[in-house]
């Protein structure tokens, strides 16, 4: 077996190659398949919107003897089976229960439940309605910042790179990730909720990191190539991205390990949720981030490029010169 | 002088970082010790605050009412909802939680205790009235008569005229001074709770006092509401350097109050004056010295930069036509969040420490420098968030202790994409020492561009966001920071440093700058050591005769045979050592 390093010289030299712009049809019909597969899944598997988003009712006992919040669920299954419920412990006699939006008549059915497996009288049982304030509220607030941060994105990366083109690489492959990790949060059924959200958030500001590192060596190579190169353009963007391979593999392995844990660590003692719907978007985001940016930035990029001119004509060279040299040898 | 440059550029660095530290550490001590508050509270403390979701924190259920009476609508409640956010947001950079429910409710949660400020702030809220002065006075509520001892003035006599004598012709007309009312402010008790001027009626004239209770008043009807100020700001006049308060009406706004202005403007003192009444007390009665006909009054007085800021945030924010109620406020213990800050503790430390296995298992005894750098990186961090608690509020929410567990990683990226380059530099045949510098030359581009990224979507979430994501945004932004200052100031001083040494400069097989292992392909930039070079030479000489038309399978030897040819003409910018 090789070793990791001599794996990394392999890939550095060139001794070693995937062809992640050689093979670009293939990635590109699977990304789309991931693409498309992701979008479907809300489709049969509805996506879940915490009661932030969609609002809710909202019960809360107050003067209870012990707040034990296993006795609340209990007592809110009793009325509605399945009733998703949030419970909280407020002060040392007091108990929040918020569960899904309830009709008038489950509404007081659970209220006399709470009472009477709490023990209380139903006049310590206060009911209300949440509206979905924080997720309106913040829903269009991110949706804005998103936009501004693409935009701003956009315009550094083409003036840092000198090439819109990367700019507009970088953000489908960001517009990939997004797509497939909400898809994976879809399949395993976990709801959406503001701290789902700031995961988001993370793996949009991540995959865009990842992009422009493994970018840079893009443009190192082909800025240095010039005119003497002996590849085509494509076969620098592949030496590159090859090249940031160890990179990539070591950054996603050391960004999805401390994840992983909370995820691990999550889902054997149950109800850190906000944890586990942080970790599970940026676990997912990370490893999805890095393989976008192998298989659709960078080929992509790659695939615009090409078509100019300038590097058409040069490439032709290069494989003219190159069909020279082997019939020479 | 013995020390080549990059040796002391490493020390200075180090020394640097040093010194950073400590006068972070030295702030906070600061803060801890010689900042106290007037109750002789530390402002600061060694450990970072939490927010609600953590360390628990106070739940203010505030009810709106309306002036008639008739709920709120759901517009309203959303106005109301977006303004007290604003206002508890404007207190500090607390994850405040705030939550409309039951169709007139407004749940604020406030991390830790809500200090009486904090209280009142969110509670003033209520709806805001310009009424023209008609009389003013002392607060007092007894007068010295002629026997010399001081007599209460007597309760209102109930036959006393009530109406007015000749019908008002406007908002200042003395007429609407009747005899009951004039003997009603008379015994008029600024401190009397029973005395609710909040709730009187809008088109009837008021009996009320200054917010500090300085003065009582008796004010025209309502001439202009708080929803007619579309801004209030503080600033500072500069003809006569004195703070002031500018208020912009809006167009109907603008109209009603150059009326009221034409009127007001040369009447006799107190008709001269009008008053700004939140939730029925006076918060400023300012005489009018000019005609304002273009709807942007500025109050001035003996305003502070503080007084001004207050008002003119009352007046801004006071618009709202509701007043609101606590229902109920109460503190809310999180077992929850203490169970949870418990379980993202662990899963942190497990997290390092399976970084930490990694990155030695990977890269050996540079493993360590990660270690290290991700040590110093957790000392700073955990520093400037104490800073950052006592100067701006700054407290921990759980989404913020999840955004420094995964930061762990994003940090681990910097000293990976650094490490990658010495490698790649070390591959190109140079010297440990100039394998750093190049590596480092290379690397700083690439790590200055993409956490400039982050620092970027730090900051546009930061401006943009909500309270819940502002907190996580500047988590972000703030670790990225620490993350580069590390790289300049640790990794890459250390990384100097070790080079320099015989286990590192000398690549030993474990120190995992090894040239043997990592194939040390070319000795100057043309030379190919013969075992990687014939290897790769007939595999892709075999390959490519197969296969012809695949031009990237050709690579290898193509880009050989051409490197070959341009060698010379390539080598001489990077083979320096």
């Amino acid at each position: 077996m090789r070793t990791m390093s001599q794996f990394g010289n392999d890939l550095y030299t060139g001794k070693t190659s995937f062809p992640f712009v050689g093979r670009r049809r293939l990635w590109f019909i699977i990304a789309a398949v991931l693409v498309i597969g992701a979008a479907l899944v809300p489709v049969f598997r509805p996506v879940q919107f915490s009661i932030e988003f969609t609002g809710g009712s909202q019960f809360t006992v107050n003067g209870v003897a012990s707040p034990d919040q296993t006795l609340a669920t209990e007592a809110v299954q009793s009325v509605v089976p399945g009733a998703a419920t949030k419970v909280t412990t407020i002060g040392d006699d007091a108990v929040r229960v918020q569960t899904d939006q309830m009709t008038d008549p489950e509404t007081r059915d659970v209220t006399a439940a709470l009472a009477e497996i709490y023990d209380v009288g139903e006049d310590s049982v206060s009911s209300s309605f949440i509206g979905p304030s924080w997720g309106q509220d913040v829903t269009r607030q991110s949706l804005w910042g998103l936009a501004i941060f693409l935009a701003l994105t956009f315009l550094i990366l083409a003036i840092y790179f000198r090439t819109w083109k990367m700019s507009v690489a970088a953000i489908i492959g960001l517009i990939d990730v997004l797509v497939i990790t909400v898809g994976v949060y879809a399949v395993f059924g976990f709801e959406i909720s503001p701290a789902a959200v700031i995961g988001f958030l993370t793996i949009l500001s991540y995959s865009l990191y990842d992009t422009t590192v493994v970018f840079d060596k893009v443009r190192e190579n082909t800025h240095e190539d010039g005119e003497k190169s002996g590849r085509t353009f494509g076969e620098s963007v592949n030496l590159a991205v090859n090249q940031t391979l160890i990179r990539s593999i070591n950054t996603t392995v050391v960004a999805a390990l401390p994840t992983g844990a909370i995820l691990f660590i999550g889902a054997l003692w149950l109800g850190a949720q906000t944890l586990t719907d942080i970790s599970l978007s940026i676990f997912v985001g990370t490893i999805v981030a890095a393989y976008s940016t192998l298989f659709v930035a960078a080929p992509l990029f790659s695939l615009m490029r090409e078509n100019e001119p300038e590097i058409k004509a040069r490439d032709e060279r290069v494989l003219a010169a190159r069909e020279k040299a082997l019939t020479a040898a | 002088m013995a020390a080549p440059t990059p040796v002391r550029h490493a020390w200075r660095a180090l020394i640097g970082l040093l010194t950073l530290t400590a006068l972070l550490f030295g702030i906070n001590a600061l803060g801890v010790f010689v900042f106290t508050d007037s109750e002789g509270n530390p402002g600061s403390s060694w450990a970072p605050e939490l927010a609600l979701d953590l360390q628990g924190g106070t739940q203010i259920i505030l009810q709106a009412n309306t002036p008639d009476g008739t709920p709120p609508s759901a517009e309203q409640m959303d106005q109301a909802a977006s303004i007290i956010r604003q206002r508890v947001d404007a207190s500090g950079v607390g994850e405040a939680d705030i939550t409309t429910q039951a169709g007139n409710q407004i749940v604020v949660q406030v991390p830790g205790q809500a200090d009486e400020e904090t209280r009142n702030r969110i509670e003033a809220s209520a709806q805001l009235q310009l009424r023209a002065v008609l009389y003013t006075a002392s607060p007092a509520t007894s007068y010295v008569g002629e026997d010399g001892n001081e007599t209460p003035y007597p309760s209102p006599d109930p036959t006393l005229n009530a109406t007015p004598s000749a019908a008002p012709s406007n908002g200042s007309d003395p007429n609407w001074i009747t005899d009951a009312l004039y003997a009603e402010f008379l015994a008029y008790d600024c401190t009397d709770p029973e005395n609710t001027p909040a709730t009187e009626p809008a088109d009837q004239p008021l009996i009320t006092c200054q917010n500090d209770g300085t003065a009582k008043y008796i004010l025209g009807p309502v001439e202009l509401d708080g929803s007619s100020i579309s801004d209030a700001s503080n600033g500072l006049n500069t003809q006569n350097n004195q703070w002031a308060v500018n208020i912009v009406f809006d167009g109907e706004g603008t109209d009603t109050f150059g009326k009221i202005s034409q009127r007001l403007y040369g009447a006799t003192a107190p008709l001269n004056q009008f008053a700004f009444v939140l939730d029925g007390s006076v918060l400023s009665a300012p005489s009018m010295n000019a005609v304002i006909l273009d709807g942007k009054p500025q109050i001035t007085g003996n305003f502070t930069q503080d007084t001004s800021k207050v008002l003119a945030d009352q007046l801004k924010y006071g618009a709202l036509p509701l007043s609101f109620e606590v229902q109920s406020s109460n503190s809310i213990s999180a077992t929850l969040g203490s169970q949870q800050l418990q379980i993202g503790l662990l899963a942190g430390l497990i997290g390092l420490i399976l970084v930490a296995i990694y990155s030695l298992v990977v890269y050996r005894a540079l493993g360590f420098v990660i270690i290290a750098s991700l040590v110093v990186m957790g000392v700073l961090t955990y520093i400037t968030l104490c800073i950052l608690a006592w100067r701006m509020g700054f407290r921990l929410s759980l989404a913020g202790v999840a955004g420094l567990i995964v930061t762990i990683g994003f940090t681990a990226d910097s000293f990976i994409v650094y490490f990658e380059r010495i490698r790649d530099e070390l591959r190109d045949g140079k010297s440990i020492t100039s394998a750093v510098e190049d590596g480092w030359g290379r690397a700083k581009r690439t790590i200055y561009i993409s956490k400039s990224i982050n620092i970027l979507a730090a900051v546009v979430l930061y401006i943009l966001a909500d309270a819940t994501v502002k907190g996580f945004a500047f988590t972000l932004g703030l670790t990225t920071l620490i993350d580069i200052g590390i790289f300049i100031l640790f990794t890459h001083p250390v990384l100097q440093l070790l080079a320099r040494t015989r286990f590192f400069g000398g690549g030993h097989p474990l120190s995992g700058l090894d040239p043997e292992a990592l194939g040390a392909v070319y000795r100057g930039r043309a030379q190919f050591r013969a075992p990687v070079d014939a290897g790769g030479r007939s595999a892709s000489q075999r390959r490519a005769s197969k296969s012809r038309g695949e031009a990237e399978r050709r690579q290898t030897i193509a880009e050989r045979k051409l490197a070959q040819q341009s060698a010379d003409t390539r080598s001489t910018t990077e083979g320096d050592d």
